[in-house]
């Protein structure tokens, strides 16, 4: 999925400082499994936001609404009854939601509430961490699994570096060194041949590097 | 032989090679890189410039290397994989031979977090295995990495450097046998203070026959004080320093350390020699140049052959 | 500010606190009545939306109270619970507001005393504070939104 931090409070606010009436908007995707944006977080913004509005003895309007996918045009339109009787929107969504809509709603100005961080996987409650960069061209298939674009802190293909110590990445202990997990992996499969191998140096282009990306299936569009 | 460099000339004749370095400074100040390198000069057969080593911005390895090349010495000019895309790397490599520097390393770097720019992007558009052979492919088959001719391509002799410390252990041997495959001629290893295990990576690489393929430069550090020895076996990623080297430190004075660094790095460069596949020295005294010349001639390096 | 007493909501867990407020009430230990409380079937049920809520529509000051540490009925309700009253002190002092209008506190069915001193320490904490955040406009009616 796609991982999510909500905004520090100040910067929230500030945004919304010249505007009395906000039309809040949550996703029900990604950033309500990681608990950033979704409907539940909708509310405590909404609440914290009158909070703040208390303490300065005024009043601000929020009508709170969560979308099915706010990256997806059709469930974006559900927003339409609403929006001129607002002076901005706040979207609790990733980067790709905060854009749909304003990219629907051109006349309102659109703010982000959370931070977008990475593609990433459930490690336990609570906790979420970095598994894939989109580079457009996945090798998983030979690295037992364990992705080094997106888990070895220098993107190595053919690691690991001299940095490791006791299997951590030499950034810190909290880091996995990515090329002993891919090490492990490899022995448990019984490929550790493979290990020796060259990975050519990559093509970046479906990963980004060809400009902005994007995909259109003939079939469908 | 492939290249005009100088260290592959020593090395092609069987004698020993010596090699040092020299991190160059955080400013503009060209006069400090050649009194290290003069410090240097009559006691080794090349000199490793440093690219922005523990990511803290320094004169670029290229400019220091073409100092030190106008001094008539033979510099090494670092490259490492953090900063630099393929395409500067590549317009690098052509410029700096441009100016003669003809032996380089290729490295990934250490992390941006180390350094004086810890938010920076790192690049790591290819990693030092890849960077190898682009470098070899330059050389030998006068092309780019992407695929275009090279109308004077440069004639790099080709390092990389190994960590035999650094777990996992089994895959220290097959990653050297990887640059190998890539193309390096050079390893430079991480400073060896754990004499046994760097004997049993040996061991590795001469059952593999891999001292045939490629030549090894031992890395050899002298400690300044126990308090450096105990910094880099807890704070320097990589380091294998066993208590045995903090032990013999501890166990003279202050103002004996020094002297007993020095004594420490030389024995270990006598018991390494005796090891089969080693091809040299590396000799890496950190903000310690002036003392290079001293070990040289005490592990009995000196004179260097003339070629 | 003499004539300010107070609304206090406590989120009683049904398995201790709950059980604890019962036991000073038949023991004619007295609390303040400024403390309503709501049971709860477990302390891990109360979410930070309901802390901020309270506060918002007119409540002074918000706690919780569930089980003493590894006591929970259902494991570890108390310790999420008590994550979350940490949250909202984070978000309090976000927002300019006291961290202190919210706190956690852990009984056991037994403490019946303890209950009724708890509900004495909090409402005077609140009481010095003065009103909370949906006191000062008097916006109660937003309750029925």
């Amino acid at each position: 999925m796609i991982t999510a931090e909500q905004k520090p409070m100040q910067e929230i606010i500030q945004y919304i400082a010249p505007y009395s009436k906000i039309l809040l908007v949550g996703c029900n995707e990604c950033v309500t499994v990681c608990a950033a944006g979704g409907r539940k977080e909708v509310g405590l913004l909404a609440s914290a936001l009158h909070l703040n509005h208390l303490k300065q003895g005024k009043t601000i309007d929020i009508k709170e609404i969560t979308l099915e996918r706010q990256c997806d045009p059709e469930y974006v339109e559900e927003l339409a009854p609403y929006i001129d009787g607002v002076d901005a929107v706040v979207s609790m969504a990733c980067g790709c939601g905060v854009q749909t809509v304003a990219g629907r709603y051109k006349k309102s100005p659109v703010f982000p509430a959370v931070n977008t961080r990475f593609m990433g996987a459930s490690l336990g409650q609570g906790v979420w961490a970095e598994r894939c960069k989109g580079c457009g061209d996945c090798v998983l298939g030979i690295t037992g699994g364990i992705c080094p674009v997106a888990r070895c802190s220098k993107h190595l293909f053919n690691g690991p570096c001299g940095g490791t110590s006791n299997g951590q990445c030499e950034i810190g202990p909290e880091t996995d060194c990515a090329w002993r997990l891919i090490w492990e992996r490899l022995k448990e499969l019984g490929m550790e041949d493979r290990y020796e191998d060259l990975m050519n140096a990559k093509d970046w282009r479906p990963g980004g590097a060809a400009g902005p990306g994007k995909i259109i299936r003939e079939d469908l569009a | 032989m492939n290249t005009q460099s100088r260290l592959e000339k020593i090395l092609a004749s069987g004698e020993l090679a010596v090699t040092s370095e020299c991190g160059p400074p955080r400013g503009a100040r060209p006069e400090k890189v050649k009194e290290k390198s003069a410090l240097l000069k009559d006691h080794v057969d090349g000199i490793n410039v440093t690219d922005n080593q523990t990511a803290m911005v320094r004169m670029s390895s290229f400019a220091a290397a073409v100092i030190i090349k106008q001094m008539g010495l033979d510099p090494i000019m670092q490259m490492v994989a953090r900063d630099r895309n393929r395409l500067a790397m590549q317009s690098d490599i052509i410029g700096a031979y441009a100016f003669g520097i003809n032996t380089m390393l290729c490295l990934s770097g250490d992390h941006a977090k180390f350094g004086d720019h810890p938010m920076a992007k790192g690049v790591f558009d290819i990693d030092s295995v890849q960077m190898i052979n682009m470098v070899r492919r330059m050389r030998d088959d006068e092309t780019f990495q992407g695929g275009a001719k090279i109308d004077g391509a440069p004639k790099m002799f080709i390092g990389a450097a190994a960590n035999p410390f650094a777990d996992p252990f089994e895959l220290r041997v097959m990653r050297l046998a990887k640059k190998i495959k890539a193309g390096v001629d050079f390893i430079q290893t991480q400073c060896i203070f754990n004499l046994d295990k760097f004997e049993e990576w040996m061991k590795g690489v001469t059952d593999r026959g891999l001292d045939k393929k490629v030549h090894i430069l031992a890395g050899i550090t002298p400690m300044k004080s126990v308090g450096m020895a105990r910094y880099m076996k807890n704070k320097v990623p990589g380091m294998d320093i066993p208590d045995t080297v903090i032990k013999r430190l501890e166990g003279v004075s202050k103002q004996q350390q020094p002297e007993e660094g020095i004594k420490m790095a030389v024995e270990s460069i006598e018991r390494i020699k005796q090891i089969k596949g080693v091809h040299g020295f590396h000799i890496m005294a950190i903000e310690w140049e002036e003392k290079v010349p001293q070990i040289v001639e005490q592990a009995g390096l000196y004179p260097r052959p003339k070629v | 500010m003499e004539t300010f007493e107070p609304e206090i909501v406590a989120f009683c867990c049904h398995y201790c606190a709950y059980t604890a407020a019962d036991m000073a009430g038949s023991k004619r230990i007295s609390y303040p009545s400024n403390v309503k409380i709501i049971r709860v079937p477990c302390t891990g049920k109360v979410d930070a939306i309901h802390l901020m809520k309270a506060l918002e529509i007119g409540a002074d000051g918000v706690y919780v109270a569930g089980c003493l540490a590894g006591d929970c009925h259902f494991k570890n309700g108390n310790v999420r619970a008590e994550a979350r009253v940490n949250r909202v002190k984070k978000m309090l002092t976000e927002l300019g507001w006291e961290p202190e209008r919210v706190a956690m506190v852990k009984l056991s069915a037994g403490m019946g005393e303890q209950f009724a001193e708890t509900a004495r320490k909090f409402t005077e904490t609140i009481r010095k504070l003065g009103p909370g955040p949906g006191k000062r406009t008097g916006i109660d009616d937003r309750a029925a939104s």
